[in-house]
């Protein structure tokens, strides 16, 4: 808290603070209202008589029935979940086995491999899809969920791995001996004693995978081409902008409708993810 | 029934060497304190004994087996570490449970084994508490508990009393003393506060620089150090030392400084003779020095000038110059004394010590 005079306490922390949640939370706000402004109040011009570009009087679902009604949107939702989850335990999976093994097992070359893996995580997937797409043919797996589930790893596991093992290493060297002590084997020591005590670590780079997945737009937009085969992003903005027409009310109905399964669970599992991050392990 | 013995044990870490030829036998129920400086290699040996530490050169055996390539869950240990280690996401008695559930237990040996290590150390109402609800001694019995419940042959403490405040380390301090009495388990303990040492140990190793400088009952190692850095390491306040030249006076053996001189007595003097014209280091414990009587001979006696008074209640802790050494003198608490007054001073004959001032060795 700032300390001294009330207009302190407003000029550097109420008022910086209140802009923030505004620049924050706008485009939210007017998503919503577009959502369910009839298309009559949409397009009318901003010098028109009654315009009202804040609020409407007359809020409809036609934008949602549309949606679902119209075009694949159902479709996009469950292929979007589907190949975001698969990628997310995918890349939990070797991301936490890789994140322990830099952490915990000397091995030679372990600070070298770890700092290789973050470099692959800085390599930018606007550059890393031109050869991925290449793969992607030879394989023949353009335009399946398989293109995007097996290429998501890319950038989740360098991602995971690196959390994790910044995670581990926060955990207590002397917990896994004191385990392995008791007669737990190396294997044992990790499954029963450092997994469950990294449980705040896993969900939070569960939560970021899983939501850079959901959200991820090149790869999606150029290994699927068929509309039932295309996630949330893609489909939205390739089905909903058809040359230079923007239907804005379906387009904000599919962002709204898409956001909400990340913002469920980010706000189940936000204290989890907030002492993840902060990776606190109490003894 | 368990001897621990460790014969030429070395350990390196890359260039550094941290265990140096550590030879040791440990009895069967004996609890053996290891005790230095950080960085003595007390710790390191520790690990290595639990078998967390690989061996670089040299051999440990448990009885008759010999233990250097045996992983820690098969040598039959236990080990309380210095941050407790308790697993946090368990409840107390799953933590007690969890090395025997390990072992497939079955599981009413489980509860009843639980159960009685629990009434051994006063946790019975703790047992469905998650450690983070504990106290530092609560949480230190735990670590104890996890321990006694596996029934081992040797325990292995890693300074288990150093996370705790003052009064709570002489509490547990005096209660790891009964506990050892009662369930008599070979056990080894390191630490680096030479009272826990004095005090919990049978038998008490000084290491320094991955060297054993002695091994010996507490009262011996206060009696007759092996060498000056034993000497000043057991005791508090620490032994005095002063640089002394052993010369002969009038045919007497003496240890000379400017402004101070100290008859040799007995033994000593016998000792101290082939070594005259060297220098040596003369070393006398504060305990030992009391303000001068008629009843003094004149060649233990010194003159010295007050410089702190340090009250302590049941004594007093005189720092004093005399000649060039610094010196401190554990004296009557009803002595009336203030900064910068002259005393004279003597010594016990029979306790002072005398060091080769080059090999440091007692002479």
């Amino acid at each position: 808290m700032i300390e001294g005079a009330l207009w302190r306490r407003w000029v550097f922390y109420n008022i910086p603070l209140i802009l923030f949640v505004f620049v924050l939370l706008f485009p939210f706000y007017w998503m919503i209202v577009t959502t369910f402004r009839p298309d009559g109040e949409l397009y009318l011009p901003w010098n028109a008589p009654n315009y009202m570009p804040f609020w409407t009087n007359n809020p409809t679902l036609e934008h949602i029935l549309y949606l679902f009604e119209e075009t694949n949107f159902a479709r996009w939702m469950f292929n979007t979940m589907f190949i975001a989850l698969v990628s997310t335990v995918i890349s939990l999976f070797c991301g936490v086995l890789a994140g322990y093994a830099l952490a915990r097992l000397n091995f030679p070359y372990a600070g070298g491999l770890g700092t290789a893996i973050f470099i692959t995580y800085l390599v930018p997937q606007t550059l890393l899809f031109i050869p991925l797409a290449e793969i992607i043919r030879n394989f023949q797996l353009g335009d399946t969920p398989w293109s995007l589930i097996l290429t998501y790893p890319t950038f989740l596991i360098p991602f995971c791995t690196w959390l994790m093992m910044g995670y581990f290493k926060a955990i207590p060297k002397e917990l896994e001996e004191c385990a392995r002590i008791d007669g737990a084997s190396r294997w044992k020591a990790m499954v029963y004693i450092i997994i469950p005590v990294a449980v705040p670590g896993i969900l939070s780079s569960g939560i970021i995978a899983f939501t850079l997945s959901w959200n991820e737009f090149i790869y999606a937009l150029v290994f699927l081409s068929s509309p039932d085969q295309k996630t949330v992003p893609v489909g939205v903005t390739s089905e909903l902008i058809r040359g230079d027409v923007f239907f804005w009310g379906p387009l904000m109905a599919g962002a709204l409708l898409g956001s909400i399964p990340v913002a469920i669970v980010y706000s189940f599992f936000v204290e989890h993810y907030v002492s993840g991050l902060t990776g606190s392990v109490k003894g | 029934m368990a001897e621990v013995s460790l014969h030429k044990l070395n350990k390196k870490f890359d260039t550094t060497h941290v265990v140096k030829d550590v030879d040791l036998q440990i009895r069967d129920k004996e609890f053996m304190v290891f005790v230095g400086p950080s960085g003595c290699g007390k710790t390191t040996t520790l690990r290595m004994i639990a078998g967390l530490e690989a061996i670089t050169a040299g051999e440990i055996r448990i009885d008759d087996r010999v233990v250097n390539e045996v992983p820690p869950m098969d040598r039959d240990i236990a080990m309380v570490f210095q941050n407790y280690a308790l697993y946090p996401h368990m409840s107390v008695a799953s933590n007690l449970a969890f090395g025997l559930k390990m072992r497939k237990f079955e599981k009413a040996e489980i509860e009843k084994r639980i159960n009685n290590a629990a009434s051994i150390l006063g946790i019975e109402s703790l047992l469905q508490r998650k450690p983070r609800q504990l106290s530092g001694g609560q949480r230190q019995r735990v670590a104890l508990g996890r321990a006694i419940v596996r029934d081992p042959k040797v325990f292995l403490f890693d300074e288990p009393l150093s996370n705790l405040d003052a009064k709570l380390r002489v509490q547990m301090r005096v209660e790891l003393k009964k506990l050892h009495e009662r369930l008599a388990v070979t056990s080894v303990y390191v630490t680096h506060d030479q009272v826990e040492a004095m005090t919990l140990g049978d038998r008490v190793v000084v290491m320094k620089d991955g060297l054993v400088q002695q091994v010996g009952e507490p009262l011996e190692l206060y009696n007759t150090p092996a060498n000056r850095f034993v000497a000043g390491f057991i005791g508090s306040p620490a032994m005095n030392f002063a640089d002394v030249t052993l010369v002969e006076n009038g045919g007497k053996p003496v240890a000379e400084a400017p402004g101070l001189r100290i008859g040799l007595p007995g033994e000593l003097a016998t000792r101290a003779r082939a070594k005259t014209g060297h220098k040596a280091t003369l070393g006398i414990r504060p305990e030992d020095i009391h303000i001068a009587t008629a009843a003094d001979a004149p060649e233990y006696c010194f003159e010295a000038t007050v410089e702190v008074v340090e009250q302590l209640g049941s004594e007093i802790l005189l720092d004093m110059r005399a000649g060039p050494a610094l010196m401190v003198a554990s004296v009557e608490p009803t002595l009336r004394v203030r900064a910068h007054d002259s005393l004279k001073l003597a010594l016990k004959p029979e306790r002072l010590h005398l060091f080769d001032a080059e090999t440091e060795a007692a002479i």
